[in-house]
């Protein structure tokens, strides 16, 4: 009897820590959204962000966009041959990419390369006390360091995502009509004919965003949210990581059915 | 690191992917192409259109010349009321011009095909096609084939 009582307690217990989590998310993205204004006349600390999150994570981006596409030539190729439709290769690759892997694979190699640096960062600033030293200097911490790293987020992925989608339609282009022999002319025109800018290429942008704003909301939230011990800080780092990729993929699945119009 | 090598990375990194959204959008997507430039609109009536659709191609001699816009259903004529948007740069359309929808292929997408006619004058904005050619419903087609068939096999016994 007391052993049911108490995993009840337990999994109450459970409950409420989660909701408390989530509304202390909510609070502090809350803070970051409102601190954002001081940085309108601090830009450099933003610029130094991107750098860290954008520039520094772009060559893996390149990498695997690249690889993604000249994958995607290759099996598009193998399937659509059996229909003698291997000139739609081009619209295949294109329309994929931009509507589905490019934001969503960008996405979770973001979380993987620059939210788990990110948590880390301020993770680390944390258990070190150099917020708490901030503090006492009367800088707000949520200005000086999360903010910028917040900013920097929502601007980089974009980016990153559209780097990733056009580097994988070369790659495509690499494998489809210089190694397997499609007309290059075909694989341009039934690309263009294909892909809409508003439906297609737009809504990539705006998943991106999205994408973006929750993986970098998470990286900072769990960095600063962070029990400030060295393991601590490694299971925020972990905690990063699984629920950005786990809420990009449930978050890809709700857009693409609000996009399409189909629930 | 300097900030001034700092800055010239970032700006790199977003004129990159300024670029890479430019190339989305001319180069993969149809923004270059799609766009009719200050268009005109004109109507047509069909009493089919079978599988037409908005954004559909409108074309001349094969030339892709404007789109459909918007396609209604009048409710006193019992007809489709099938609006396209035509290129500015196409505005010697005689008044006699005809409207078929057409399948591309077989299975194709369909769209609409004009065929200019012999009239000196010009449709305008708004004006509204007269000559007309529904669709072709493959369903009925068939059909109409198998009764005719049936028809002629029952005869010729």
């Amino acid at each position: 009897m007391e052993q049911t009582l108490n995993s009840l307690a337990n999994l109450g217990r459970i409950f409420l820590d989660a909701i408390g989590r989530l509304g202390r998310a909510a609070l502090f993205l809350f803070e970051v959204v409102r601190a954002a204004r001081v940085l309108v006349r601090r830009h450099f600390l933003v610029i130094q962000q991107v750098y860290a999150v954008g520039v520094l994570t772009l060559l893996i981006i390149l990498v695997s966009g690249l690889f993604v596409g000249m994958v995607l030539g290759l099996q598009g190729y193998n399937t659509l041959v059996r229909f003698g439709a291997e000139e739609s290769l081009g619209l295949v690759v294109a329309l994929s990419l931009v509507r589905e892997l490019g934001p969503v694979v960008t996405a979770l190699l973001f979380a993987g390369r620059a939210g788990s640096a990110l948590t880390a960062e301020i993770g680390l600033m944390k258990a070190t006390e150099q917020l708490a030293g901030m503090e006492m200097m009367a800088v707000n911490p949520i200005v000086r360091v999360i903010a910028p790293r917040f900013l920097a987020g929502l601007v980089a992925m974009p980016l990153l995502a559209a780097l990733f989608s056009a580097i994988g339609v070369l790659g495509g282009h690499l494998v489809g009509v210089g190694l397997l022999g499609v007309d290059a002319g075909a694989f341009w025109s039934q690309m263009q004919d294909g892909v809409d800018f508003n439906d297609d290429i737009v809504n990539g942008v705006i998943k991106s965003a999205v994408f973006g704003f929750i993986c970098t909301w998470i990286a900072v939230f769990e960095g600063y949210d962070a029990v400030p011990t060295s393991e601590g800080v490694a299971r925020a780092t972990n905690r990063t990581v699984v629920y950005s990729s786990l809420s990009v993929l449930t978050l890809d699945f709700i857009l693409t059915s609000l996009m399409l119009g189909e629930i | 690191m300097n900030r001034k090598i700092l800055e010239l990375w970032v700006g790199l990194f977003v004129a990159a992917g300024l670029l890479a959204l430019a190339m989305l959008a001319f180069k993969v997507g149809n923004l270059a192409t799609a766009d009719v430039l200050n268009g005109y609109k004109i109507k047509a009536r069909f009493d089919n259109i079978g599988g037409l659709k908005v954004k559909a191609a409108v074309t001349m001699a094969g030339v892709r010349i404007g789109r459909v816009s918007d396609i209604t259903f009048d409710t006193g004529k019992y007809q489709a009321v099938v609006t396209m948007d035509v290129d500015g740069r196409y505005k010697t359309l005689p008044t006699d011009t005809s409207a078929t929808i057409l399948t591309a292929g077989l299975l194709g997408e369909q769209y609409v095909g004009l065929e200019p006619g012999a009239e000196e004058e010009y449709l305008k904005e708004g004006d509204t096609i007269r000559l007309t050619q529904s669709a072709i419903v493959l369903e009925k087609l068939i059909g109409q084939f198998v009764t005719s068939f049936a028809a002629g096999e029952s005869k010729s016994k």
